[in-house]
């Protein structure tokens, strides 16, 4: 079993969602984490699906997901070649005595602290889901009181922007379109 | 606008306009207002009993002419009625589209009077499905559907469109192109691919052709033949794709899986190529995964690549249409063979000897009653290779796929991945308005027949005479084989008592069919050749036949192709044979 990333662009429309949630459901896909959000085109959304699969499985999942209608393109982020982050806020405990010691390591992690009440600080961080993890565990030590954290979100390096390319291998960039009507009526 | 119209009219001329000649429904309250045009439309519609008669219609229609078939069914109940035939049509991969009235707009969500998500409900069982809202939108969802449903891998889509954007009214604007961001199937297969593959043959011993419905659906049955000829090797044709090849044709061993002959199954099993053509590696086909076929090479064609490694890894995978697949494996294998031709001959010695040992057969009741497989080979004996043959699902539909021969495709109908009960009548009644000088035979179980019926009262309204055999053996009759062998005789609710109740043939008389009744031997022929003489009005035979009949050859769920028994506790004798 291993972990992948795959950034998946849908079609902007209702429904798209459950679409994805079901065909994981029905298939026996366990997701990790999933995150969807607006692309440059509007018209155009970004799935991230964090799973643990066996390598061959990818293809076999990457396959089923294509097949929806609604799908566009997919691709996997592999970790050498692209930046995957989570977002963590969390509300933790607070005290005179611990005030430091939190700062510290929220500093550590390149986090923030964005609330505070002499009950408790919130802090904000963003990471990989390891660095996230990590800062999670020894937070614990101080008391969390509230945890919320977003799905991964992953972006590729360099030039490469995902929707273009997709478009183009589709051939959706050219004019080439499934026009022939004869094909398929009645 | 002055030139706007409703979107039920616009509904019903993007219909008309998608080709659709004939659909199957039942009007209701959210669907009503589609039903006003529809009034004066050239488009027949056929009302039925019970939507699910629709749906099952509208997968007969498509699976005889290649055609979408299309039903229309109000929300709610209406809809959810819809959802089997669904789930079949897209488990064997039926063009289908079907209409269903929503409530509202306004309403969904508040679970308004005859309220369902029938889009949640068919995602995960149609192809691709729409909620229409806004009345412009409907002949452009009727246009995608019909080309997704008959595109591609063929499948069934769902268009609901909620009340109000039926009577709204609407400018009508049918696309003249469709381009869809996320569907772009492939239709020529890739040269390398090709290329692999026809060395793939050239380089085996023990080839065998393992055909799928896909070869049906692509229209691909002639090229087939082309391919199969130039190669030499034996052709299998599973449940789905019976007809695809000829039953006569020398090269031919018969069905794979389950319920195959000895000769299918074992080549399957012995081979060194499996040359898969729109066949998915069902379970019914290769038994217990990791026993099938082990020292096989797989080359795998379909036009979906989601089949590529689902359940079988292949070597050499081709996407792409049947069609033109075999049409560029032709050339390619020829240019193989001018290098190398392969030899088959010992290949064809062994097979052939199993066929010739282990041809499907069936024992005579001893009690002097009928014999359901006697019945059914003499229908398709009578009734001849043009005829048009519809299955239910158990052990009629075995025997129907073992003892009618299909030389052609589109020939054969049944239910083959989803397994739905009560197909035969209803997918009858459309394969018969689609092939209306065709005789259609609905090959149907009792237990079947209790199910759905009703649809004959919709024929025998409608002209659409169909011919239906009720393999009355008082049992659903394949979970009692099942009890037989593997529950120790324990027939717990099996037992149907159809032989006192009901009486078929007057209950085909109350609906206004001609009621037949056979229980001898003697009066089989005779029956058959009066049923296939009545050509004005829809006929039900009651064939009394003996309850105990098993389906044989058999793999038994779940266990190895190579335990395949060819009676209760009897294994073929594979010492005699040299594999």
């Amino acid at each position: 079993m291993a972990q992948h990333t795959l950034s998946v662009l849908v079609e902007n429309s209702p429904g798209v969602l459950a679409r994805v949630a079901s065909l994981f459901s029905r298939r026996g896909y366990n997701i990790d984490s999933l995150a969807v959000g607006p692309t440059e085109n509007p018209a155009i959304s970004r799935m991230t699906i964090v799973l643990n699969l066996e390598g061959h499985a990818l293809d076999q999942v990457s396959a089923q997901l294509f097949k929806l209608v609604n799908v566009i393109g997919i691709q996997e982020m592999k970790p050498e070649d692209s930046r995957q982050r989570e977002l963590l806020m969390v509300k933790v405990k607070n005290s005179p005595q611990d005030r430091t010691s939190i700062a510290a390591l929220v500093a550590q992690y390149k986090g923030e602290i964005v609330g505070e009440t002499p009950a408790s600080l919130t802090i904000e961080t963003v990471g990989t889901s390891k660095d996230l993890a990590e800062l999670l565990t020894e937070l614990n030590k101080f008391g969390v009181k509230e945890l919320v954290q977003s799905g991964l979100i992953a972006i590729e390096d360099g030039d490469v922007t995902l929707v273009e390319r997709t478009l183009k291998e589709t051939g959706l960039a050219s004019s080439e379109s499934h026009s022939q009507t004869e094909d398929y009526q009645n | 606008m002055s030139n706007q119209i409703t979107g039920a009219q616009s509904l019903v001329n993007a219909l008309e306009q998608a080709g659709v000649d004939v659909m199957f429904g039942i009007p209701g309250g959210a669907i009503l207002p589609a039903y006003d045009p529809i009034y004066d439309s050239k488009i027949r519609h056929i009302l039925v009993r019970h939507e699910q008669g629709a749906g099952h219609a509208a997968t007969g229609y498509a699976q005889v002419t290649g055609r979408v078939g299309v039903c229309i069914a109000t929300s709610g109940p209406g809809a959810t009625n819809l959802v089997t035939p669904l789930a079949d049509a897209q488990m064997d991969s039926v063009p289908v589209v079907a209409i269903t009235g929503q409530v509202p707009s306004a309403a969904i969500g508040t679970d308004a009077f005859q309220e369902a998500d029938i889009r949640g409900v068919t995602m995960p069982i149609t192809k691709h499905n729409y909620l229409v809202t806004d009345p412009r939108e409907i002949p452009k969802a009727i246009a995608e559907a019909f080309y997704i449903a008959n595109s591609g891998r063929p499948g069934p889509v769902l268009v609901d469109i909620a009340k109000d954007a039926l009577q709204k009214m609407t400018d009508y604007n049918y696309p003249s192109s469709i381009n869809l961001l996320g569907y772009k199937p492939q239709f020529e297969p890739d040269s390398q691919a090709i290329r692999d593959a026809a060395a793939l043959i050239a380089q085996s011993s023990k080839p065998v052709f393992y055909v799928g419905g896909g070869v049906i659906k692509a229209n691909a049955s002639q090229d087939l033949l082309k391919l199969a000829e130039l190669v030499g090797a034996p052709v299998v044709t599973t449940l789905m794709a019976r007809g695809a090849f000829p039953d006569s044709h020398h090269q031919h061993l018969g069905m794979p899986g389950m319920h195959g002959t000895v000769a299918a199954v074992t080549a399957l099993q012995k081979a060194d190529l499996l040359i898969t053509l729109g066949a998915r590696f069902d379970d019914r086909v290769t038994g217990k995964l990791s026993t099938f076929a082990v020292n096989a090479k797989i080359i795998h064609a379909d036009i979906d690549p989601a089949e590529i490694g689902k359940n079988r890894y292949a070597d050499v995978p081709v996407i792409g249409d049947l069609g033109p697949t075999i049409r560029a494996l032709i050339p390619a294998v020829e240019a193989e063979f001018k290098k190398n031709k392969p030899d088959f001959t010992t290949w064809w010695r062994q097979m052939g000897s199993l066929r010739e040992k282990y041809p499907l057969g069936y024992n005579e009741p001893s009690d002097g009653s009928l014999s359901p497989q006697y019945v059914i080979e003499r229908i398709g004996t009578l009734t001849g290779p043009d005829g048009i043959y519809v299955a239910g699902v158990g052990q009629h539909q075995m025997w129907a796929s073992q003892f009618v021969k299909y030389e052609k495709p589109r020939t054969w109908l049944n239910s083959g991945g989803l397994g739905t009960m009560g197909y035969a009548v209803p997918a009858a009644m459309g394969a018969k308005v689609g092939a209306p000088d065709t005789p259609v035979w609905a090959i149907d179980g009792d237990g079947c027949f209790q199910m759905t019926n009703q649809e004959l009262v919709t024929c025998a309204l409608n002209n659409i005479p169909i011919k239906v055999a009720v393999i009355n053996n008082e049992s659903l009759g394949m979970v009692r084989q099942w009890q037989t062998l593997f529950y120790q005789q324990r027939y717990s609710n099996t037992d149907l008592h159809s032989k006192r109740i009901p009486d078929f043939a007057k209950l085909a008389e109350a609906m206004g069919c001609v009621g037949l009744r056979c229980d001898s031997k003697s009066d089989v022929d005779k029956i058959i050749k009066e049923a296939n003489a009545i050509n004005d009005a829809p006929v039900v035979v009651d064939f009394n036949v003996h309850r105990d009949a098993m389906v044989w050859p058999m793999v038994a769920a779940g266990t190895s192709n190579d335990d395949i028994m060819i009676a209760k506790e009897m294994a073929p004798d594979w010492d005699s044979q040299e594999l």
